[in-house]
């Protein structure tokens, strides 16, 4: 893909420059996919400190037995918050909405997505359920107290104030489908001469297949969520036991949509883990098809495990073991793309620069994570370690040890072109060391007590449990600090970085042909494909 | 959906684009209501008898009428289309203004049976329709939940309509040009099947 020679000169005006209008309306009015990408951006960074800081306050109430400096109904909003905020507000829309906003259109060698303005309207959705879910913590009932999950009777019953929750859930929902409909859509049509299925880099691949799960899974939640709402207005009665409805039922219906909504969350980290790898080991990448057709895969066989979220919910012996059975399948799809990454880095000359090192350790944890996750699937293990803080580790390691670390190598990776800034490298190594450190430490403890049998969502701990506390809230400062260290390495670098080479790691996809930042229109001329994606020479051979 | 790039100074129109994304749409509105429909059906195979006793109260002549009504307005829709691709404007728009009042027909029929219900004591959590089995509790509680949101869906697709009537006076919508016009009426086809879902599942289940 090196078709296309790096001009040298800037013919255009980069799209940070370029535009009529000037200041905050030349971005909230802009349908530009590379400004939407960073209104995103700077939208889920902040919610993601918001919900670092309600889990510092929540490993703080751990550090010692009794109430530390809060009560149990404070820690119960305090969880859900913590849930509502990653989850809907930063790891879901993540990377799609960051980074395939801004670089999809790119990597197929496109101006835009197919529709721009839809693309602005997805923003403004997201943003309308962000307030709608910031002010139901201070008006109704009080912040809710259900967890995440909304689960039923509860969430039907409690007096917090639970349906502008859901309703924020609801409208944040549309914003999901209206990026996928947008990404499938921009995939099939505008793809530049010669930018064949099997040419697609496989962060498009993986963009792709979570653009399908996106539109096909998420008006299940919409409707879940809005059956809550109509159960505590009109009080129909289909998840309430006392009028002969099925709780067990809402569970079905939201995992349904929540469990695919792991692997729209886990498929883009994996695909740009799949862009950085091939990079800095200056190597193709191993088994283009296998991690094409693995995305795939997992979105298609991510969709039948929901139940494994309730093998204790009295479901029967049968669909358990048929759920049990079909999660164990799909971690092979899985397994295909940690094999291939590991098999990439094979006699590769490897390069540990910043998002590299993010992205290695991606596969570590996420490996942590899948097992633990393998673990849970069998039948008889489950039991014990259901509703335990196994499952809140193993979790922690898929979405943060997953998503979370693909999301700062994909930063660190993607920075300088998004900003034609580059940010001090030397920090960004530094910063890796507390928050790998620091990560372990809070949530392998964590997967260590859960076995040991300290239920989760518990304000308070019994003796047996108070060292491993102690370490997982000293695991918590580490990883802050060294999450603030990182996360001000880029605000350092936006105010005062270098400026950034157009290629600065040696990278063979689209993107890197165009200069940093990319002009408005991407392209000055539509690029013509004319060779297979990660197509290196041999290192000394430019 | 509007058509890509129309910020471009060179308009470019996407038709093939424009379908997919409309029939992507229309997946999410069919799953929407799938999830109704895995309530509707776990709890009749729970609560076989109380359905079928329930589903008699309901007047199956309003809704075969209101079936019809539906099903002639879908065809209106259609020959809209044809209109305007063979560049009869004029007729295009009476097809669609007959679409948009057949529309109504339904709704207004709706709102009568729907009040019918409410005079006998019959609406979600009433203390008439409490003292019944749980199986015709439930009934009713998706039956008032899925014929009102098929309502609503219904209300929606009128606006589309009344907005693409607007457009074609202004010749937005043209001969050339009526993608818009046909992915409205892709909407409103979809609120027709629904329908044809709706209609034995509460109406026949007797």
């Amino acid at each position: 893909m090196t078709a296309v020679a790096v001009t040298a000169v800037h013919a255009e005006p980069s799209f940070l420059e370029a535009g009529g209008r000037t200041g905050l309306l030349a971005w909230v009015l802009s349908t530009d996919h590379k400004r939407i990408g960073i209104l995103y951006l700077f939208c889920l960074l902040s919610f993601f400190l918001v919900g670092v800081a309600i889990g510092v306050l929540m490993r703080l109430e751990q550090l010692t037995m009794g109430p530390t400096i809060m009560q149990p109904q404070t820690y119960n909003a305090m969880f859900t918050l913590h849930g509502v905020i990653m989850i809907f507000l930063f790891v879901i829309p993540g990377l799609p909405a960051v980074m395939g906003n801004f670089f999809l259109p790119i990597l197929i060698g496109a101006k835009d997505v197919s529709f721009p303005r839809l693309n602005l309207l997805s923003w403004y959705f997201f943003v309308g359920g962000a307030i709608l879910a910031v002010s139901s913590l201070f008006t109704g009932g009080g912040p809710p107290d259900t967890g995440w999950s909304f689960y039923a009777p509860y969430s039907i019953r409690t007096g917090t104030n639970v349906s502008l929750a859901v309703f924020a859930a609801f409208i944040l929902g549309f914003s999901s489908i209206l990026t996928g409909i947008n990404f499938v859509t921009t995939i099939h049509r505008l793809r530049a001469p010669g930018m064949t299925w099997h040419r697609l880099p496989l962060f498009v691949w993986s963009l792709y297949a979570t653009g399908w799960v996106q539109v096909l899974a998420t008006p299940i939640i919409g409707i879940t969520l809005a059956l809550v709402i109509v159960e505590r207005v009109f009080g129909i009665g289909v998840f309430d036991p006392a009028k002969g409805g099925d709780p067990v039922l809402y569970q079905h219906l939201f995992w349904i949509y929540s469990h695919p909504a792991v692997y729209i969350m886990i498929l883009p980290a994996m695909g740009a883990i799949t862009e950085i790898i091939p990079t800095f080991a200056h190597r193709t990448i191993f088994g283009y098809r296998f991690i094409a057709y693995s995305s795939v895969a997992i979105a298609a066989l991510g969709s039948l495990v929901w139940a494994h979220h309730m093998f204790t919910s009295g479901m029967g012996e049968f669909a358990n073991m048929i759920f049990s059975l079909l999660t164990f399948l799909v971690a092979i799809p899985s397994a295909i793309k940690v094999f291939n990454w590991v098999a990439t880095l094979y006699k590769g000359s490897i390069e540990l620069e910043p998002p590299m090192l993010y992205a290695l350790s991606f596969i570590f944890l996420f490996c942590i994570g899948g097992l633990t996750g393998v673990m849970q699937g069998a039948l008889a293990v489950n039991v014990h370690l259901h509703d335990t803080y196994f499952i809140v580790g193993h979790f922690h390691y898929v979405m943060f040890g997953g998503t979370g670390f693909a999301f700062f190598a994909a930063l660190l990776y993607w920075f300088p072109k998004m900003f034609g800034k580059m940010y001090n490298r030397r920090t960004a190594t530094i910063a890796w060391f507390p928050i790998f450190i620091g990560f372990n430490m809070l949530y392998f403890t964590m997967l260590v007590m859960g076995v040991e049998g300290m239920p989760r969502r518990y304000y308070d701990h019994l003796p047996q449990f108070h060292a491993g506390h102690v370490v997982a809230t000293v695991g918590s400062w580490f990883l802050v600090s060294g999450l603030l260290i990182l996360l001000g390495n880029f605000v350092v670098a936006l105010l005062r970085g270098e400026k950034a080479e157009a290629n600065p790691w040696g990278g063979v996809s689209l993107e890197w042909t165009i200069p940093s930042p990319p002009p408005v229109e991407n392209f000055e001329e539509v690029p013509t494909i004319t060779q297979p994606p990660y197509h290196f020479n041999p290192v000394g051979h430019p | 959906m509007s058509s890509p790039g129309a910020h471009a100074p060179a308009v470019h129109r996407d038709y093939g684009g424009a379908k997919i994304a409309m029939w992507l749409f229309l997946f999410t509105e069919i799953i929407l209501f799938g999830g109704l429909f895995i309530l509707y059906s776990a709890y009749r195979s729970k609560y076989p008898h109380e359905f079928h006793a329930a589903g008699n109260e309901l007047n199956f002549v309003i809704g075969v009428i209101n079936t019809l009504v539906l099903l002639t307005s879908s065809l209106s829709m259609a020959l809209s289309i044809s209109a305007i691709q063979q560049g009869k404007r004029r007729q295009s728009m009476l097809l669609l203004a007959v679409t948009v009042v057949l529309g109504a027909v339904f709704l207004v029929n709706k709102y009568f049976e729907w009040m019918a219900k409410f005079h006998h004591g019959i609406y979600p959590n009433s203390p008439e329709l409490l003292q019944r089995p749980p199986g015709e509790v439930l009934f009713f509680g998706l039956y008032f939940t899925m014929t009102g949101l098929h309502a609503l869906h219904v209300i929606a697709g009128m606006i589309i309509l009344s907005i693409m009537l607007a457009l074609l006076a202004r010749e937005r919508i043209r001969q050339d040009d009526y993608i818009k016009l046909e992915n409205g009426g892709l909407y409103w086809h979809l609120v027709d099947v629904i329908w044809i879902f709706l209609l034995p599942l509460f109406y026949l289940a007797a």
